[in-house]
């Protein structure tokens, strides 16, 4: 039998284990990354040159953040690796990749999606003013770039993220101007079993928040963003507190987030069919117990699949490579899938628990002020997208995205597709399950019309 | 101008690299992104196309589309994702008139 | 919701010619109901090039293209919006001699039918339009032409109908209609039954299967042509860019954006699904070029297409069915129809109102194609 092409988009948790179980069994996959080195999201790699030790970089996950990379950087040749590679767009068993300037087309036989994540925001006012960033940007600068964005930085939203970059902003020395959590007190107690049965794991997280505590850094529930203050750039943020009570708190840059969501953009294009997710409370690719979607041949793994932080994106990357191994007509995964099974039911609890603590506040999106922009891309604000749902009817996000530009530009509505799908179902009277998923359009990021003026063919 | 938005917490170390934004000859460290470069100089980035203010920069993985700058050779690149180098001409205003033939 | 419904005038097909037929008549007081299997606009009147053009049409258009032209200034009369309508000129390049022959005869043919054609070269070419690149030699500029944006036209106008009276379902396919002594029965894939006195067909791409079912035959074909848009860029090209070939076309909005255009990308009709498709996406970026280097410094930031129905003459089928009274067809408008939608729908219901139209429609028979099917049972 012709040796199958296995290709993998995606060099973080999820796609390196992929990448190594596959390695082990002789198959040499493809890796292609967007990022200039592997490692993912939350095990970014500092560039070259940087000297921070992993404890100082990764606290609690040094040890695991080491032993990704190590192993990664063992595979060297046995698999074929391409860093800096924008997968734009999948059409029949073939990917267009754009690396260096350069387009090439890659044909695959199996290809495993570990996409990953990105922040999930709700656009409140003032949020485009210079100085808001995400909470995972404001990790990321920290990081990757040993820079905060700002000397008193306010953080806020609804996330397991938001006590942790907090903490390691307030650990570099960073003013914490405070932190602030839509959640209400009552649903983190709440969530409390299930974190502490979450065993470690579970208590790390506790353990930012004592830390904070102990920093003098003052977490608040319940709250409600009102504004971030400021015209060329941040001043303050303004916030109800539980009590409905308004307070504005002085700062240069505000960090906010309400938890990560999928990048599921290619497997869209790849035709994988979607299903909402009750419990994160958005749109994942279906899959099977082991990872395969609805289309023979594309698998998903890790966080692109279902928000699961990078424990469970390590295993589901090697659950999915057993099941390539096994469709590839490879020796029986039964013993090893079982194995992977039991340790990601571990998982279950605990991440049920998370989901909980830091639930979306839905409401938040729904009752976004007329006047704020809603999408950043295009600048449309959130009236201007009533507006046109009044005017025209869209019956559906992609509609309602056609007659108001919400969704339309740079981003393709990464970033304000959630919030627009709220506002939607609410104008519609529906559950936002109900009003639909913003498609995917190729190319899934920008791409350079210069890079493809050199290729044979017809030039103009 | 507004303060410098981006503040170094440490990594200070690296080798100095000179670029321009907008003809101010500035100096970067290696292995700064063009967004730090900036940020560390400047309040923002760009403006938005829609006359609705200055922007900043906002997810710093490549997701957002939020801040794309220009070279002098009217390259476009995202800030967040490119490595600053020796040399380059960064341009954050609105692009002018009619290129010459 | 199902059920039974007792028409003057069935429509099948949401389009944008189907909504203004819908609207005329409705108007007038008939009963009216429009049935669009997916949503209104949703294939080639709503995600077209959105370009507004007269220049460049084979003459037999131009009577109906003129006609929908006066229309296009009137629509926020007509349908309470001005579907983002800009007169903003169209400029159709020529990149050599032969092609600035093609555009010179169509400049002194088109004074026939009233409309302006400005030859332009030389010197004034590169003055005026600075942007172009070194191979445009000519061009021809028609100031009458424009742009609009189609995401927001069939809609409107489905809108206006709705509020004139007519009845517009989407998401609801007719599965098959007939005819007998008591008008049209046609049964929706919702298990409507509908009766009709007259129906129209405005079914785009699926034009020739509704035809097909009265036995009037049409050669077809689903195509998609391939579209695609850069970011914004600052607002410097004003005017419509057409060639000779049409094998790339675009257009900046006043945002920003350039949309573009040429080839076709692919389809599946069994899934309604369109694509631009990368290999003429790619090939589009470097025509584009071409024609504008200065976007070469740009990104394209989306692609799209449509399902559109492609006659072998490329001129639209429009009037009455061979085997059928009370049938009449507008479809297969080849890719270049969203500027004649307007009048299309005004025509449709002149046909249905009085039995004829102002607007000379014999080159639009669907005679011409000759053939006539055994009727299906």
């Amino acid at each position: 039998m012709r040796p199958e092409t296995v290709i993998i988009v995606g060099a973080g948790p999820a796609g390196i284990r992929a990448a190594m179980v596959l390695a082990e069994h002789g198959i040499r996959p493809v890796v292609l990354d967007e990022a200039p080195m592997s490692g993912g999201q939350i095990f970014r790699r500092q560039p070259q040159g940087f000297t921070r030790s992993y404890a100082k970089l990764y606290g609690y996950e040094a040890r695991r953040a080491e032993a990704l990379h190590t192993a990664f950087d063992a595979l060297g040749p046995r698999i074929d690796y391409r860093p800096g590679a924008l997968v734009w767009n999948v059409e029949g068993r073939r990917l267009q990749v754009l690396r260096d300037g350069v387009n090439e087309t890659l044909a695959f036989d199996r290809l495993l999606f570990a996409t990953g994540a990105m922040d999930r925001v709700i656009p409140f006012p003032g949020w485009t003013t210079p100085g808001v960033y995400t909470l995972g940007g404001a990790q990321v600068a920290l990081k990757h770039q040993a820079c905060a964005i700002g000397r008193r930085v306010v953080f806020f939203g609804s996330s397991p993220l938001l006590p942790l970059v907090a903490l390691q902003y307030a650990a570099a020395g960073v003013a914490v101007a405070g932190v602030f959590d839509t959640t209400p007190r009552r649903a983190k107690i709440a969530a409390l079993p299930g974190v502490l049965a979450g065993g470690t794991t579970g208590l790390k997280g506790l353990s930012y928040l004592a830390r904070l505590a102990l920093k003098g850094i003052r977490y608040h529930h319940g709250i409600t963003p009102v504004a971030a203050i400021g015209d060329r750039t941040v001043t303050g943020f303004a916030y109800l507190d539980a009590g409905g009570r308004q307070h504005e708190t002085a700062c240069d840059a505000v960090a906010f987030g309400y938890g990560i969501k999928s990048e599921w953009q290619l497997a869209d294009l790849a035709g994988c069919r979607f299903a909402f997710d009750a419990d994160t409370h958005q749109w994942r690719v279906e899959t099977d117990a082991e990872g395969r979607s609805s289309v023979e041949g594309i698998y998903l793994a890790g966080d692109g699949a279902r928000i699961a932080g990078a424990d469970v994106a390590a295993e589901t990357g090697e659950r999915a490579a057993r099941a390539i191994l096994a469709d590839t007509g490879g020796p029986d995964q039964g013993a090893a899938l079982s194995t992977i099974a039991r340790r990601l039911a571990r998982h279950a609890g605990l991440r049920q628990a998370i989901d909980r603590a830091f639930p979306f506040p839905a409401h938040l999106a729904r009752e976004i002020p007329d006047d704020c922009i809603l999408c950043r891309c295009e600048a449309v604000r959130a009236g201007e997208f009533r507006a046109a749902i009044a005017a025209l009817g869209p019956d559906e996000v992609n509609r309602a995205k056609a007659f108001s530009r919400v969704g339309m530009g740079r981003c393709q509505g990464r970033v304000c597709g959630p919030a627009a799908a709220e506002i939607l179902a609410t104008e519609l009277g529906r559950p936002v399950s109900e009003a639909g998923r913003l498609r995917s359009q190729p190319p899934v990021k920008p791409i350079p019309i210069a890079a493809f003026q050199e290729s044979k063919g017809d030039a103009a | 101008m507004t303060e410098p938005r981006f503040m170094r917490v440490g990594e200070t170390s690296r080798p100095v690299i000179r670029l321009a934004i907008d003809g101010d000859p500035v100096e970067a460290l290696a292995g700064d992104t063009l967004m730090t470069a900036i940020l560390t100089r400047r309040g923002q980035l760009r403006m938005s196309e829609f006359g609705d203010g200055a922007r900043a920069g906002f997810c710093l993985m490549g997701a957002c589309q939020d801040c794309w700058v220009r070279l002098g050779d009217r390259r476009r690149l995202r800030a967040c994702t490119t490595f600053a180098a020796e040399g380059m001409e960064v341009l954050t205003g609105a692009e002018e008139g009619i290129d010459a033939p | 919701m199902t059920g039974r419904l007792s028409l003057d005038v069935a429509i099948i097909g949401g389009g944008t010619a189907g909504c203004a037929a819908a609207l005329h008549l409705a108007r007038r007081g008939l009963s009216v109901a429009l049935f669009e299997r997916r949503t209104v606009g949703s294939q080639a009147s709503g995600v077209n090039f959105g370009g507004v053009r007269e220049q460049g049409r084979d003459f037999a258009e131009l009577p109906l293209s003129r006609r929908s032209r006066r229309i296009w200034d009137e629509l926020p009369a007509l349908i309470g919006s001005d579907g983002e309508f800009m007169a903003t000129g169209h400029l159709k390049l020529a990149r050599d001699e032969d092609q600035m022959a093609v555009l010179e005869a169509f400049a002194t043919g088109a004074a026939d039918y009233g409309l302006a054609v400005e030859r332009i070269t030389g010197n004034r070419l590169r003055a005026d339009y600075p942007w172009l690149g070194p191979k445009v030699i000519g061009a021809t500029l028609c100031r009458s032409d424009g742009q609009a944006n189609p995401r927001i036209v069939a809609p409107g106008f489905g809108q206006a109908a709705r509020r004139a009276g007519a009845q517009v379902f989407e998401h609801e396919a007719v599965r098959h209609a007939t005819r007998d002594a008591g008008g049209f029965r046609i049964e929706t894939e919702a298990g409507r039954q509908v009766t009709a006195a007259t129906l129209i067909n405005v079914a785009g791409a699926w034009g020739a299967t509704v035809a097909g079912w009265f036995g009037d035959a049409v050669p077809i074909a689903p195509r998609s042509p391939s579209m695609q848009v850069t970011e914004p860029l600052p607002y410097r090209v004003k005017v419509n860019v057409g060639v000779v070939g049409g094998d790339v076309y675009a257009r900046q909005t006043p945002r920003g954006n350039v949309i573009f255009g040429g080839g076709q990308g692919w389809n599946d009709m069994a899934t309604i699904t369109s694509r631009a498709g990368e290999t003429e996406v790619m090939a589009a970026m470097r025509r584009l070029t071409g024609i504008l280097p200065w976007a070469g410094g740009a990104h394209v930031i989306r692609t799209w297409s449509g399902i559109e129905g492609f006659t072998p003459d490329d001129l639209p089928v429009l009037g009455s069915s061979v085997t059928t009274p009370g049938l009449l067809h507008a479809f297969g408008f080849s890719g270049h129809g969203f500027q004649l939608g307007p009048a299309v729908g005004e025509v449709l219901a002149e046909l249905v109102l009085t039995g004829r139209s102002e607007t000379p429609l014999a080159p639009f028979s669907i005679e011409r194609f000759g053939g006539v099917l055994a009727a299906s049972a």
